[in-house]
């Protein structure tokens, strides 16, 4: 189909999904009607059922723990389709990745100024991180927003060195295991709900006293396994890139 | 009112996300239009969740039953946006794998992807 027929198809159709959204938006019902019930009990529940402040994280950690596994193996199996698809970059053997990213595809090698300024920043980024991760509970965070900030610590010192230090620092088989953890982790914490005769993912561990890094009884152990495999998950992904974009530089100069 | 106004938002969100993945003459290019598309939805949850005058669903610093914003769209929305991000690595993966087989980037190029 060549550019214009596909345009006009594509006009066309989207002419009468405009419509039709006009028309649903003529009749859309009003905001009081909109209000979602299960938001008031999850905002009324989390302090008092929960001894948790953050509502959020009691929501994706707890209540709605079960769509969280699946939206974190959405996580986990693109991941795992980046790897197969770098497979032949990453099978090569390690001496000649190696000598590729020696034989710098940077033609500038980074200032001093990135370098003191990464320095710095490398200890405060994985301390934010680990916070954000351990307070996911109680205050705006979690394991998702805290493994994103994680695995930025290893990218900026390969921004500050070059891939082979990145290599060094993070080791391919460390953090692929450390992503599969994370996600074991998760799947094994719901099973004690089973032990206690409850439903799978149901929160039985004791919720603490509110306000407490441990309140939340599973919370705060599910927030650290998506913490662990969300990072590691990333650094996979920034480690394949950077050896996929570093070969294929050489290869092509 | 506003929520009326963030639904045309995603509306048109979408529309022109559409429109720009059936123009698309380069695949990254198409991958970031599809990213335009599933902003839509982030645009509309929150809409959604919102409620004039309620705080963020956090109680840290105020008193339990204080009237918040909906959590569940906001825990729906947190997960979407870094399981995205993951998937755009795989997209990103894909036309990687492309290029390098069929030295191509135009989605009218690459023979696969005819239609």
């Amino acid at each position: 189909m060549n550019r214009i027929a596909r345009l006009i198809v594509f006009l066309l159709g989207a002419t009468g999904l405009a419509a039709l959204f006009i028309l649903a938006f003529l009749r859309l019902p009003g905001p009081d009607d909109l209000r979602n019930r299960t938001a008031d009990r999850a905002n009324a529940l989390t302090v008092p059922a929960r001894h948790t402040t953050n509502a959020v994280s009691t929501v994706n950690f707890d209540y709605r723990a079960f769509d969280t596994i699946g939206e974190e193996f959405i996580l986990f199996v693109s991941v795992m389709g980046v790897l197969v698809l770098f497979r032949e970059t990453h099978a090569k053997p390690a001496r000649e990745i190696l000598r590729d990213s020696s034989t710098p595809g940077r033609d500038l090698a980074p200032s001093d100024a990135i370098r003191a300024w990464t320095l710095v920043m490398v200890a405060p980024k994985i301390l934010f991180g680990l916070y954000i991760i351990a307070h996911g509970a109680l205050t705006p965070g979690g394991g998702f927003q805290g493994g994103v900030i994680l695995a930025t610590a290893p990218l900026i010192l390969f921004l500050a060195t070059d891939f082979r230090t990145f290599q060094k620092i993070a080791s391919f088989h460390l953090v692929e295991i450390t992503e599969a953890f994370g996600a074991a982790a998760f799947v094994l914490i719901g099973v004690v709900g089973l032990f206690a005769q409850r439903a799978y993912l149901t929160n039985v561990l004791p919720m603490g006293t509110t306000s407490r890094l441990t309140s939340g009884g599973m919370i705060p152990l599910i927030s650290v396994a998506v913490g662990l495999e969300v990072a590691a998950g990333f650094v996979l992904l920034l480690y394949v890139f950077l050896q996929e974009s570093l070969t294929v530089e050489h290869g092509e100069a | 009112m506003i929520i009326y106004a963030a639904f045309a938002v995603a509306v048109w969100l979408l529309l022109i996300g559409l429109y720009g993945v059936i123009t698309s003459r380069h695949l990254v290019h198409l991958c970031l239009c599809l990213i335009v598309v599933q902003s839509a939805t982030y645009v509309l949850l929150t809409a959604i969740g919102y409620r004039p005058g309620a705080i963020a669903p956090i109680f840290a610093d105020k008193p339990p039953g204080t009237p918040a914003v909906d959590p569940v769209m906001q825990a729906l929305m947190l997960t979407d946006i870094v399981v995205e991000a993951t998937v755009v690595a795989l997209l990103l993966a894909i036309i990687v794998q492309i290029k390098k087989h069929d030295e191509a980037t135009d989605p009218d190029q690459v023979d696969q992807m005819k239609g």
